[in-house]
């Protein structure tokens, strides 16, 4: 319900409903024409143009988590790092978290703007092969609020969709908010004419996680998203000094493992927690890089590697059947 | 008893306190059911308002997920978690779209909180429509402040200070700043690792001139606590995480009653 003007009247059933123009709150409305005309009930104009846009895109992303602050943006990053270090590859990473923009700090772009050019905004580039493009680059200061309401949010999306001249790209990542909302809805359905590989899912291993993490996997089933797997981040904690390992975020109900057995779902890897990732995250570092030769460095390279073959897989299986 | 909206239904509430936080999964929800009960445990009276409308996590971190919830005269009676009636909860439903906004004005002021000292309520991460919506409808009752949850990484205090922003914007008196998860020590070798870095929560009630109030460490008995809805205030008393916990919750008060 994403079609209700900020300034509409109250009970307005919305600019592509049945009753657009025809209920009763609909009188003295300056719009009721043009809604009553149909216009406004066509397929919005956007969707086509996304879907030209991204089609110089191979492999589209979504990374997903129901809860905020599982590791979904650290988890984007490193995806678009590990992609990106395959100089062949032309790699893209696209924030569309409104409110808390995190994406400029972990890829070590603050303070970065975004340019205008011809053929749209150009995103910020990490390396050769590796573009970004956030709405953290649009805020003047790091202490700005954005205070946007939903369509406003939904236009804003549009535009980084449809306006980025990310030119041709083999992957582009997309890290969403956290959450069931207006939003993810917006991004499915802007989307919708395109070709997405699938999404990837991000948890704890804790139930009061995963319970959020059920509805957005019934999410994705409802739009019909095909989910590539799940990855269960910050899963259990290896002391240094001792090497004890302890589960700071108790898997009780079983963990990922457990829920991915019951729904049926590919489980990508475990990523243990590493104070070196938070670091390496607030330096704006690849932490791949920097301790290329730990144990969660490690796990992350071979959900890279699963994430991969999906998406070549999934190109194999579309040329067999045309 | 009465029922003449927002002020009938908050009237008896000594002081509202909202529990913000820039980045989601900081532990807003955990902070807000343990400074619940350790606000209890001083013999306060408090209520929960659960408005976190993707996830409300909060009846399962309480144990009382299954209660249904009943209608009175004067609105929705809330959930009590005692027999005591000295804490009550009230966790919204999902709604989308339009409608929500104008449901959660509703919401605020159709249940029969009664007599409170403090009513604590959970908002959703982030400075999205939700967040207008509860401060806009709670603003025509009094909120006494905000007390904003970040975790040690600046990519977390990065949101934060977009939150206080939001805050100066709107009008809304910071109460102070709380760190979760800073720092975990080893169950095994007493080690300390800082997980999530440390003293960023510090550094910004330095920077931007509030308040700190305190720092909650990671500590797994906590998570399991709340994993299975049990009172860590009353089952792990000589931790260093319940120390931690009452020491912020004493001087949360302190700075509601010098208002």
């Amino acid at each position: 319900m994403a079609d209700v003007p900020d300034n509409a009247p109250e009970h307005c059933p919305g600019t592509t409903s049945e009753q657009a123009g025809k209920s009763a709150s609909c009188q003295g409305c300056p719009n009721q024409k043009l809604c009553a005309s149909g216009a406004t009930k066509a397929p919005d104009p956007a969707i086509a143009e996304i879907g030209a846009k991204l089609s110089t895109v191979k492999h589209k992303i979504l990374v997903l988590s129901g809860k905020g602050g599982v590791g979904k943006s650290t988890f984007s990053a490193h995806l678009a790092h590990a992609l990106a270090s395959d100089s062949t590859k032309e790699v893209a990473l696209l924030d569309v978290d409104i409110c808390g923009p995190s994406i400029p700090r972990i890829m070590g772009l603050e303070g970065e703007q975004v340019h205008q050019s011809g053929s749209g905004w150009s995103p910020v580039y990490v390396d050769d092969n590796l573009a970004v493009m956030s709405i953290g680059f649009l805020l003047s200061s790091p202490d700005d609020a954005v205070i946007w309401r939903g369509p406003k949010k939904n236009g804003m999306i549009k535009q980084f969709l449809r306006d980025v001249d990310w030119g041709e790209l083999d992957y582009l990542i997309v890290d969403t908010p956290p959450g069931t909302s207006d939003e993810h809805l917006s991004i499915v359905q802007y989307l919708s004419s395109t070709h997405v590989d699938g999404a990837i899912i991000i948890t704890t291993p804790q139930e009061v996680s995963l319970q959020d993490v059920r509805k957005e996997i019934r999410f994705c089933q409802k739009v019909k998203l095909p989910i590539i797997g799940v990855v269960e981040n910050m899963s259990g904690f290896v002391c240094p000094k001792c090497k004890n390992t302890s589960q700071i975020f108790p898997p009780s109900s079983g963990g990922a493992e457990q829920m991915c057995a019951d729904l049926n779902l590919p489980l990508l890897g475990k990523v243990p927690l590493d104070p070196r990732i938070a670091r390496s995250c607030d330096e704006g570092r690849s932490f791949l890089n920097e301790v290329p030769d730990s144990p969660a460095a490690e796990v992350y390279r071979r959900i890279v590697q699963s994430i991969q073959d999906y998406c070549s897989n999934r190109v194999t299986e579309e040329q067999s059947t045309t | 008893c009465d029922s003449n909206g927002v002020y009938g239904s908050l009237a008896q509430v000594r002081h509202v306190v909202l529990v913000l936080s820039g980045k989601g999964g900081v532990g807003k929800s955990t902070i807000t059911t343990e400074l619940a009960l350790a606000l209890r445990h001083a013999g306060k009276k408090v209520g929960i308002l659960d408005v976190d409308l993707c996830g409300p996590s909060i009846p399962r971190m309480l144990s009382v997920g299954h209660t249904d919830v009943h209608q009175c005269d004067s609105g929705w009676v809330p959930v009590y978690t005692d027999a005591q009636k000295s804490l009550a909860l009230m966790s919204i439903v999902v709604w989308r779209g339009p409608k929500k906004t104008a449901l959660i004005g509703q919401f605020v002021s159709d249940v029969a909180w009664g007599e409170l000292d403090v009513l604590l309520v959970d908002t959703p991460p982030g400075t999205s429509d939700e967040h207008l919506a509860v401060l806009e409808n709670l603003k025509k009752h009094r909120v006494d402040g905000a007390v904003l949850v970040t975790t040690p990484q600046a990519v977390s205090t990065g949101d934060v200070r977009r939150e206080i922003t939001f805050c100066k914007k709107t009008g809304v008196r910071i109460l102070g700043i709380i760190e979760n998860m800073s720092g975990f020590v080893c169950p095994h070798c007493s080690e300390c690792s800082n997980i999530f870095s440390k003293g960023g929560g510090e550094e910004l009630a330095k920077l931007t001139g509030s308040v700190f109030l305190g720092s909650v460490p990671l500590d797994p008995q906590l998570s399991s606590s709340i994993e299975e809805g049990k009172d860590f205030i009353q089952s792990f008393p000589d931790s260093a995480t319940f120390s931690a916990i009452s020491s912020i919750s004493q001087t949360l008060l302190n700075s509601l009653q010098m208002t």
